[in-house]
């Protein structure tokens, strides 16, 4: 099992990054959605894995750990409100400038690793 | 009485002149009231001084950051005495001299501000007994001089000659911070005293060389040594009476301050010997020989300041404690002649219009007395018999004689010495005879000139005074003063010495015979010189450093430009890297990865949720140009993490996860009602490579760590919370118990955050103005059907249900899954759900729109829940609970804990609808733009 969590995590990392370095706004909203997803796990994932064990006294003997799920739960939450932002963001952007690309226009000057449209 | 009082004097001082300032215009007044608190120090040291000449030395101590070993210790030794004495004597009588110097229309309130700043810094300095609040004081009068130099900013000169002194002298003082750190390394103290004992373990350092450079180039710098003479006659730019103060007197002493007080600790060493002499030798030389060139009046004073400064540094690297004792004799002395010569500058320059040499001669005639005054003083300067000057220029002499360091080349010192003397009898020939004789004067901007106020020459006459008694009585005068400040210096054994007149016809005054004769002759053979001279081309050191300066920054410009590039993209990627970089160097120190390690059984489930999971994260990263595709395979991502938590007992985790799934697709797709639909494919085969390698690097590297510490040995401090959860926050679910109660504080703030993302997207939103496609990818154009039927049938029920399911989560959350974030998400996503499904202006004729006042009480209801608690005598979020017998209900917990959670239910609700209501909105616009 925790093989398998640890390949989630790396798969989400992945997925997330590349997608953060992307050049529009909608990859990156998507990447930092991943990205937050991998993130919560890996901190979940930090109190050690138990199955049927929910950490409600009296439930189980040997509860898991609570205080990542603590941290988790608002993270989640204030993860949502992230993206939100950041899609009211891109919005904002999209409104301004008449393009979705993440630095606001689409050519920027001195960006020579950019290579040609195609 | 108390050191620090007496030091601090001044600082309180500074405020007293711009409030004066505001009630009168009384320029007398003014002046008095900057001079109040500085003769107030000055008759609380008559004490002390007592004191100090029997013998003591004065400590006082209070402490400031003792962990740092730095406390504001002060010590009244000899020459720390010497010191203050100058810095508060000769600051009152420039505070006497700039009465009469300031014209009317200056802001003299401002000027004496800094100037009792500049004091209090300096003063500091010289009484420090820690060597970090030394340097603290040290920068302090680097950024006094700064704001004195430039006091007439309106020049030019002022402001780059401000600007340079203060880039030299605070680079300088860098050094000697990084000096004193080591020095504070090797000795494992910074106070004064305990340095001054360690002497020999300083010397006997490996780092011994490393911090005499250091220390010497704050030293250097700070008095003007070569090679970093060129800010001195620059700062020239100051007003006269700053020239006198800081550049003859105080500041550029704070050098040779520096090396007396750390002589017993540094000197002594070849090293020593080598770089300070050397540096004296060469600033000796070179400042007299400029001097005799400058036309400037001011200008060739500086250069003379260089050169006596030079002077005494020589006397110091000489490592004898004679000359130490002459060098502090000369420190004495040059204050005394030096700052009279600047103040006669100044009348000169005062009362005719200019300081241009070339123009002002044959004064003897308009100002008799200003003018016996200034040839007594130039006369100290050149080393004249009868005058102070003379005493030290002789004892330098014997010292240059006495030194046989260069072996076979020691000769090289006194002729070095003789030659510094024949161009200072010739500088100081020429201020005497080029102003007030020499024929007339050449076109005075002001004309006639005549005498300067009677109260502006006070101050000179009171310092040739001093000259001239120092000078015919040095044993009645001076001796003791000496006696003390070189006894301190040296730390302890005073070498035999008689400061008298007439030591018999010896070497040193044979050298005297020759310096001043052969400085008349140079003097008369002047227009030769003066020819000659000009043929070289000037450096111009405010050019070379401006170009320098303005090379730097477009230097640093360039570099910037190439980082900062407006692109966000490529910022983006150089985080990544610098976090993929952290992530390769840390993997190293971690243990073996191995998989032979005991882990949970996997089962057929697990493995197929899993795979789902990878194929829905792979989807949408290589979809990614297909948004509503991609935006397909994200939710099963959500759904599988969700899953996730449910498999590995978080409920409350797996709960969150999914309301919070639910409202993020439906923010997601109603983004894409504005953006482009696909993405083009733009980035280069290289930039996508680069972006595989920085994401496989963080993924894998996240991934390896995960897994180590899942499989490796953990401690928790979590049996705490399972232990007090029931007892101390009266639940049982212990991550609800966390949230409100344990760590409250976190989550108050974290509700906070919510809040702001909040009102940050409103305001992003207010106003804007956008445009939907028409037609989706294909060129279709979109349907505009109403509301669908089925949706808006069954979404109107399932309302009150899912509302009525929103309260017993929240009630059940502290003991069972569930709580004030669950229940606020499961409430938004069902009112979200209305907006959906009959839209916004069907919702919003029957219930109010606005959700900011939502999200300000629920932080607010948390924030008094808070606060409640110190009415009852308790920290900040302190809870309560207790127990009550409802009818029909029964038993029944009630906790503050639960008002608390309802404020992060309210604030979850506000917010979330806040985003979603308002963005919907937006299209609501566009559509009414539409139809109109």
């Amino acid at each position: 099992m925790e093989l398998l969590v640890a390949i989630i995590i790396g798969v989400l990392v992945t997925s997330g990054v590349y997608l953060c370095l992307r050049a529009r706004t909608f990859p990156v909203v998507m990447g930092l959605t991943l990205l937050s997803y991998g993130v919560n796990v890996f901190l979940f994932s930090m109190g050690g894995l138990k199955m049927d064990e929910v950490a409600v006294v009296g439930m189980s003997e040997n509860p898991t750990d609570p205080l990542p799920q603590a941290l988790v739960l608002t993270a989640i939450v204030i993860g949502f409100a992230m993206t939100a932002f950041l899609v009211v963001l891109a919005l904002r952007s999209q409104g301004e400038h008449y393009t979705d690309h993440v630095d606001g226009r689409d050519d920027v000057p001195g960006r020579q690793d950019e290579g040609g449209e195609a | 009485m108390n050191l620090a009082f007496v030091v601090m004097l001044p600082f309180l001082g500074a405020f007293l002149p711009p409030l004066v300032e505001r009630f009168t215009g009384n320029r007398t007044l003014l002046a008095c009231g900057a001079a109040l608190l500085p003769a107030t120090a000055l008759a609380l040291l008559y004490a002390p001084t007592r004191q100090v000449f029997a013998g003591e030395t004065l400590h006082s101590t209070l402490n400031w950051i003792p962990s740092l070993d730095l406390s504001l210790d002060f010590r009244l030794d000899g020459l720390a005495l010497l010191f203050a004495l100058l810095v508060l004597g000769i600051g009152l009588l420039v505070i006497l001299y700039a009465r009469y110097y300031l014209s009317a229309k200056e802001k003299a309130g401002r000027f004496y501000a800094y100037l009792l700043l500049f004091m209090g810094a300096m003063l500091g300095v010289v009484t420090s007994d820690n060597l970090l609040l030394l340097v603290v004081f040290w920068e302090l009068t680097s950024l006094s001089s700064f704001l004195l130099i430039g006091f007439w900013g309106h020049q030019t000169g002022a402001r780059k000659g401000a600007r340079m002194a203060m880039t030299v002298t605070g680079m300088g003082g860098l050094a000697l911070l990084a000096g004193v750190l080591l020095i504070g390394g090797v000795v494992g103290s910074f106070s004064l005293q305990t340095v001054l004992e360690s002497g020999d373990l300083i010397r006997g350092s490996e780092w011994y060389p490393l911090i005499l450079c250091l220390v010497l180039l704050g030293v250097f710098t700070k008095s003007a040594q070569f090679p970093f003479h060129f800010w001195l006659p620059h700062a020239m730019a100051a007003p006269t009476p700053v020239s006198a103060y800081l550049h003859s007197a105080t500041m550029v002493k704070a050098g040779v301050f520096l090396m007396a007080r750390l002589y017993p600790a540094l000197a002594g060493t070849d090293l020593w010997f080598e770089l300070v002499s050397l540096a004296g030798m060469l600033t000796l030389l070179w400042g007299a020989f400029a001097a005799l060139f400058q036309h400037d009046l001011k200008g060739l004073l500086a250069y003379s300041t260089i050169s006596h400064l030079g002077l005494i540094t020589l006397l110091f690297g000489l490592n004898s404690e004679m000359a130490a004792v002459a060098a502090v004799f000369h420190i004495i002395n040059h204050a005394t002649f030096k700052a009279s010569l600047f103040m006669a500058a100044g009348i000169i320059d005062h009362e005719t219009g200019t300081r241009d040499m070339r123009r002002i001669n044959g004064l003897w005639k308009y100002m008799p007395y200003t003018a016996v005054l200034a040839m007594v003083a130039s006369a100290a300067m050149a080393g004249v018999p009868l005058l102070n000057g003379f005493l030290s220029k002789e004892m330098f002499f014997a010292e240059t004689l006495d030194s046989h360091q260069l072996g076979a080349l020691s000769w090289i010192l006194p002729v070095g010495a003789t030659l510094g003397g024949v161009f200072s009898v010739a500088y100081s020939a020429r201020f005497i005879h080029d102003v007030f004789f020499n024929g007339e004067p050449v076109n005075l901007p002001k004309y006639p000139p005549h005498e300067p106020p009677r109260y502006m020459k006070v101050p000179v006459e009171i310092l040739v005074a001093l000259c001239v008694a120092v000078g015919v009585f040095p044993a009645i005068t001076v001796a003791g003063l000496l006696a003390v400040a070189a006894t301190a210096t040296l730390g302890g054994n005073l070498p035999e010495y008689h400061l008298s007149i007439w030591h018999g016809f010896n070497l040193p005054l044979i050298m005297s015979f020759v310096a001043t004769a052969g400085g008349v002759l140079v003097y008369t053979q002047r227009r030769r010189l003066f020819a000659l001279r000009s043929r070289v081309p000037d450096i111009d050191a405010k050019l070379v450093f401006e170009g320098q300066v303005q090379r730097l920054g477009r230097w640093s410009a360039a570099i910037t430009q190439r980082f900062q590039n407006g692109s966000l993209q490529s910022y983006v990627a150089w985080l990544i890297a610098l976090v993929a970089v952290v992530l390769l160097t840390q993997l190293g120190k971690l243990p073996a990865l191995s998989l032979d390690v005991e882990m949970l059984p996997m089962d057929g489930v697990a493995i197929l949720c899993t795979a789902m999971l990878v194929a829905g994260a792979l989807l949408t990263t290589i979809l990614h140009r297909h948004r509503m595709t991609s935006i397909m395979s994200l939710s099963v991502v959500g759904l599988m993490v969700s899953l996730l938590f449910v498999r590995f007992s978080a409920p409350d985790l797996a709960l969150t996860q999914l309301s919070v799934e639910v409202v993020t697709m439906l923010l997601l797709m109603l983004a894409m009602y504005f953006l482009p639909v696909r993405t083009k494919a733009e980035s280069s085969s290289i930039r996508v490579l680069r972006d595989m390698l920085l994401a496989l690097v963080c993924g894998v590297g996240v991934a390896v760590m995960a897994f180590l510490v899942m499989t490796g040995e953990t401690s928790t401090i979590s049996q705490f919370f399972m232990d007090n959860s029931k007892s101390g926050g009266g639940g049982t679910n212990v991550v609800n118990v966390i949230l409100v109660d344990f760590r409250g504080f976190d989550t108050f703030g974290e509700i906070t955050v919510l809040g702001i993302a909040a009102m940050g997207i409103y305001a992003l939103l207010k106003d804007l103005e956008l445009r939907s496609a028409k037609y989706d990818s294909l060129g279709r154009p979109w349907a505009k059907d109403a509301h669908p039927l089925i949706l808006v049938t069954i979404s109107r029920p399932l309302l009150p249900l899912a509302l009525l399911i929103a309260v017993y989560i929240f009630l059940r959350g502290h003991n069972l899954p569930g709580g004030g974030f669950v229940a606020g998400l499961i409430t938004s996503v069902a009112l979200v759900l209305q907006y959906v499904a009959s839209g916004v202006a069907w919702v919003h004729s029957r219930m109010p729109g606005d959700y900011h006042p939502v999200v300000a009480l629920g932080v607010l209801l948390a924030g008094l829940t808070g606060i409640g608690s110190w009415a009852f005598g308790y920290p900040f979020l302190t809870s309560d609970f207790a127990y009550i017998y409802w009818p029909v209900v029964g038993k029944f917990e009630l906790a503050t804990a639960m008002l608390f959670d309802t404020g992060v239910f309210l604030t979850v609700v506000g917010a979330t609808l806040l985003m979603l209501a308002n963005l919907g909105k937006l299209s609501l616009l566009d559509d009414k733009r539409e139809d109109a």
